[in-house]
This record gives structure tokens, sequence and C-alpha cells, in this order.
């Protein structure tokens, strides 16, 4: 399911002569002694799908609502096309928000709904009605024009929410857990027509959400947030393969850690000693490490195989016995434990229906994987 | 649970009985020919008639009607804005005061309100000579006085459950905080502005206490003429009153109950 999303134009955040949409530099807010978001610089490129990624509390909302001007920050500034918007009120500002519960004015009926900002902008009535009828046709509502908000189903009103929220072609749209409310089915689907709609328009979208998956299937860069700061800002694919932090490693997906220290570093190719382990570890690293150095060796489930034989000689090689197995119809995941108490966990697809069980419980087992598969945390 | 049945609904009836009983005989009461109010000589409407014609006790109720109507609007005006201080603005020097101050009126015995009230008046009189005199402008402010805790305990409650997101967004779609209040806030909070409006109207009209300590001369409402008329003897005439009184009463009532009720229901169909 998880389709990482490729972007189509050439990075734009890798030219840094390109002025972004979004500058946000040093920016804090602190609610009395809390520090919601602690000095969070970051850079948004037109026509980006951002994602700002985080369990609740991370202050990922707070710096939405910084953007839509709903909240000042206590120091720092925020431009919004090269304009510093820091002191501006929100109905002055170039952007719009998708809100999580979708805010619908439970008194007007959609088509007023949708109308309501750009009657604020004074548009003559014959144009609005033009924009409203193509809004509607964009997200695919046309039938429900006439329908007051308590009339509709819950996507009904994300459509709604989305449509009025782009009515004023907002430079960019900021989207508050945008699928929050939608169960489980609905929401993969509604996935990809937001990536759709968004490639269309061209809109520079700032999304705020706690799953994972979502922000993975749809976003162009996540910054992963955690206590007000930023861990890591990076694509998708970056962000699982080549975590730079323990929070990062362990917040997408599921990961082995490995604590040890570098022995040797030769060109990329790095050895690590870890006590857990039947070998020397070896990963792929092009950063210069210092021999004796901790680090922590991040390893992803899918990308340990279990090997027939145990050889003396080679790397990345660790021995133990398969305790807990959990079926998930595609994959199943082992939990294997170390002779020294650590747990490892692995997945294996399933290949075959109703193949007898190639691996048991309480099997001995040698895992493996390669150098390349394996990523290395200095903090 | 079957064996149960019979005692519930006598325990149910007993306590209709209780409460509807005395309204129910003096509605009765007020149908009766005899001009002795306690004993039934047979139908009639004629005390309707006569009430017409008694033009003390019609003024009076024109009086109090106005009185109602002016109270139920300034009350709203000022108890709407007290929620919203109490609601919106969670920070404040004096919230706390406030709010004690706002709902004061609600536990506060009524006969230390038009006491305290009428020394007011009379101090105020005195000092920068206004209001001038005692009557229906008295009668006006000291029944908002109290009636607008009331407005403001029920639009109070329709605000705190109201979505703040929705203000935002229109302030998103760039409407200025004044016309976000206007085209968003106000109409979705209306039901209340109705139901606390029907309230103060109710609680105006059937004031008794208050108003006899801070009206004048010339300023009687309804419930002092039949206060003071049942001194004389109860007359048919005040059966008939009472009856039309307890009708428009129910109405009002049942209206503002209606509005929300059904704005609950709304809510509650919003949420899922």
């Amino acid at each position: 399911m998880n389709r990482v999303r490729q972007f189509k134009p050439e990075e734009p955040w890798q030219a840094p002569e390109e002025e972004p949409i979004v500058r946000i530099e040093n920016v804090t807010k602190r609610f009395g002694a809390f520090y919601a978001v602690d000095d969070i610089s970051l850079h948004i490129h037109q026509g980006e799908f951002f994602s700002l990624l985080g369990s609740s509390g991370c202050g990922k909302t707070t710096l939405l609502r910084m953007l839509a001007g709903f909240e000042t920050p206590t120091s720092g500034q925020i431009f919004i096309d090269g304009q510093d918007v820091t002191n501006i009120p929100p109905y002055e500002r170039p952007v719009n928000m998708m809100f999580q519960s979708y805010a619908l004015f439970p008194h007007m009926n959609v088509a007023d709904n949708i109308a309501f900002g750009l009657k604020q902008e004074g548009m003559a009535k014959s144009e609005r009605q033009d924009r409203v009828a193509e809004l509607l046709s964009l997200v695919q509502i046309e039938q429900l024009a006439k329908r007051k908000p308590h009339q509709l189903s819950g996507g009904q009103r994300q459509r709604v929410a989305l449509a009025r929220s782009l009515a004023k072609h907002p430079k960019i749209l900021l989207l508050d857990e945008p699928l929050g409310a939608l169960d489980k089915k609905l929401r993969e689907q509604t996935q990809f027509e937001l990536v759709n709609i968004q490639e269309r328009l061209g809109i520079t979208f700032v999304v705020v959400t706690h799953d994972q998956e979502e922000a993975m299937t749809m976003s162009s860069r996540i910054a992963l947030m955690h206590e007000g700061r930023i861990e890591q800002v990076d694509p998708p694919r970056r962000l699982y393969e080549f975590p730079s932090t323990r929070y990062a490693a362990s917040f997408i997906g599921s990961v082995n850690l490995f604590d040890g220290y570098v022995v040797q570093q030769d060109d990329d190719q790095v050895l690590v000693q870890c006590d857990e382990a039947d070998s020397l570890l070896q990963v792929r690293h092009s950063q210069p490490l210092v021999p004796g150095m901790a680090v922590t060796l991040a390893l992803r489930p899918e990308k340990v195989r279990v090997l027939k034989d145990f050889d003396e000689e080679a790397p990345n090689q660790l021995r133990g016995q398969i305790k807990e197995i959990a079926y998930l119809g595609d994959v199943s995941i082992y939990h294997v434990q170390l002779p020294g108490g650590k747990w490892v966990q692995f997945t294996q697809p399933n290949v075959q229906a109703l193949a007898e069980q190639p691996l048991t419980w309480d099997e001995e087992v040698t895992l493996g994987w390669s150098a390349n598969s394996c990523g290395v945390l200095t903090e | 649970m079957k064996r149960r049945m019979p005692l519930l609904i006598s325990i149910l009836l007993f306590g209709y009985a209780f409460l509807y009983i005395p309204i129910a005989s003096l509605i009765v009461y007020s149908f009766n020919e005899s001009r002795l109010v306690t004993v039934w000589s047979g139908f009639s409407t004629k005390w309707y008639g006569e009430l017409l014609q008694n033009d003390q006790l019609l003024g009076a109720a024109w009086l109090s009607v106005q009185i109602a109507a002016l109270t139920a609007s300034l009350s709203v005006v000022l108890g709407t804005l007290a929620a919203l201080a109490l609601v919106r603005f969670r920070r404040f020097r004096g919230r706390g005061s406030l709010e004690v101050m706002v709902t004061a009126p609600l536990v506060m015995p009524e006969v230390i309100i038009g006491l305290s009230l009428l020394l007011l008046f009379v101090a105020m009189e005195t000092v920068i000579g206004w209001p001038a005199g005692r009557g229906m402008n008295t009668i006006v402010i000291a029944h908002t006085t109290f009636a607008m805790a009331y407005v403001a305990v029920v639009v109070q409650s329709r605000l705190a459950h109201m979505d703040l997101s929705l203000e935002e967004a229109a302030l998103d779609l760039g409407a200025r905080p004044l016309k976000v209040f206007f085209t968003i806030t106000l109409p979705i909070i209306a039901p209340a502005l109705v139901a606390g409006w029907l309230l103060a109207f109710t609680l105006s009209l059937d004031d008794l206490v208050v108003a006899s300590f801070v009206s004048g001369p010339g300023a009687t409402t309804l419930p002092m003429v039949v206060y003071s008329s049942v001194r004389l003897g109860v007359s048919p005439e005040i059966n008939a009153l009472a009856t039309i009184i307890v009708g428009l009463v129910s109405v009002a009532v049942l209206i503002a109950g209606f509005i929300l009720w059904r704005q609950e229901k709304r809510n509650s169909m919003d949420s899922n």
C-alpha cells in the first residue's frame, strides 16, 4: 500500500538560491514555562507537499497555527513568499487552512460555505457562482451544493472543507489532520485524491499529521518533530532508510537498534563491534568516524535474511531462537531472542499460501543482512 | 419488573397531581358562573368578558408586557456580552469577580435585590438627578439586573459548546473579527438568545417582589394589581386573568424548550 511518492519537478529544496515560499526563522512559542515550539527554522518550497509529523504534543499543530496566524511566535519570524507575516492577522494572510473538525458553518449550505471567503473579498455574485461550481466539480460533490453540513457524511464534509479552503487560491494550504476523522478505507482512497488535487493546482500544501503511513504516502518531504524541535527533515524514503537520530529511527516503522563502537573505517565501509552480535557488524557510511566512537546501528526488520549456516569469517550475523511469530497475512513478524537476552525482530513475506511454515517456534536461526541495509546513528 | 409498574405509575400520577391540580382548579374556576370563587354554579365565559372591561387590569397588563419586552431585550444584549467575556477571553483582570457577580442574582433573595436597588435609585436621584422618580424605567433596570444573569448562563453554555475553529475558519477566510461575530457566532448561538429572551420575558412578567420595591406611583405592574386585589378577596376575574397568563407562559416556555431541544439534536447529529 505504501507508495513512496516521486516528486516530479527536480527537488526544489536542493536549490538554495531559490526563495522558499515559507521561511520559518528561529521561531519559538512558549505557553507559560512550556516550550510548544522551540527555536525551529524551516524552509518550505513552492509546490511541495510538506508534512509535519509527530506524536501529539510535539508542537506540530502550534507551528501550523502560527503559519495561519492564530498564534503569534514568542520570538522569531515567519516569511510567506518573501513577506514578513509574523504579526499579520489571519484575515490578511495569503494562506488558508483546512481544520481538523472541518469547521463547516452549520447555518450555511455547502455552496455558501465555499463562497464565504470569496464574499469577504468582495467578488461579484456571478463570478462567485462560477468559482463555487468549479470547486464543487474539483472535489466531485456538485449534487450536494444545497445541502446543510449536518446532512453530509464525514467524507462529504471533508470535501466541502477542502473546497472552501481552496476557494481563494491561497499561496499555501494548511491542513490539520485532513484525514484524521475518516475511517481507514476512505482515508487510503482520499490520500491519493488529495495528492492529485495538489499536483493539479500546484499549491503548496503543509499538512499536520500523526500518522506516519499517511505522511509517507503523500509527502514530498517530512519534518519529523519531537518535543517542540525538528528531528529530521527529509523525503519519505530518506527518512525511512537513513534516519539520523534514534527517535527518528524508532518513530517511523519498526527498527532494531544495536549499540556499539567503531573499530575501523576503510573508505565508506565501517566495522562496528557490538557485544550482542556474534560477529563484527559492517555498515556503509560515508561520513568520517573516529575509531572508538560510540554509535548505534539501525536495522529495519524487512532487511534481515535468514542464513543457512553461521560463517565464522563473515560480518553481520546474529544467532538466536525464534520466540514469537505474528502472522499479518502479507508478512509474518518473527521475534528472535539472542543468547544475551536482546530481542531482534525480522519480517518474511508469506510467499506461498498454506505452505508449511519454514520457520517455527523455538527454532535456532542465523540472521544476516548486507552492509548497505543498515543505518548509522550518531545521536 | 412488571410488579413494580403500578407503583411507579401511581408515584408519577401523584407527582403530576401535586404540581398541576392547583393550576387546573384555577383554570376550571375561571369558567365558573358564580361570583363566589369556591362554589361551582355552571359554565360561563363571562369573567373573560368582564376582564376586557377592566381598564386597570388591562393597563397593568400592557405595562407589564412592555417592561418584560424591554427587560428581555436588554438582558439578551448584556447577558450575551457577559457570556462572551467569560467564555472567549480566558484570562483577564477581574474575570473571577465578573463570574461571581454575573451569577450572584441567581441565588440572591429577591427582597434583597429589590431593597438594594431601591436604595441605589434613591441615592442616585439625590446625587446625579437620575432616575427622576421611580416608575417603568427603574423596574426595567431592576429586572434586567437579575434576568441578564439567566441569559448569561444560557448563552454561556451554548458558547462553551460551540467549536472555536468555526470562528477561526471565518477569520482564516478573510472576515474581520466584528464580521465574524455577526455572520458566524451570532447565527450559531441565536437559539440560545431566543431561549434567553423568552426566559427573561417570563421572569420579568411574573416578578412581584422586586417590582414593588422599585416602582413608583403610576407604574403598577400586573402582578402588583393581582396581589393587591386578591387581598380584598379573590374575584373570578383574577382566575380568568391567571388562566391567560398560565397559557402565555406555557407557550413561551414550550417554544424556548423546543428551540433548545432542536439545537441539541442538531449538535449531536453534527458530532456524529
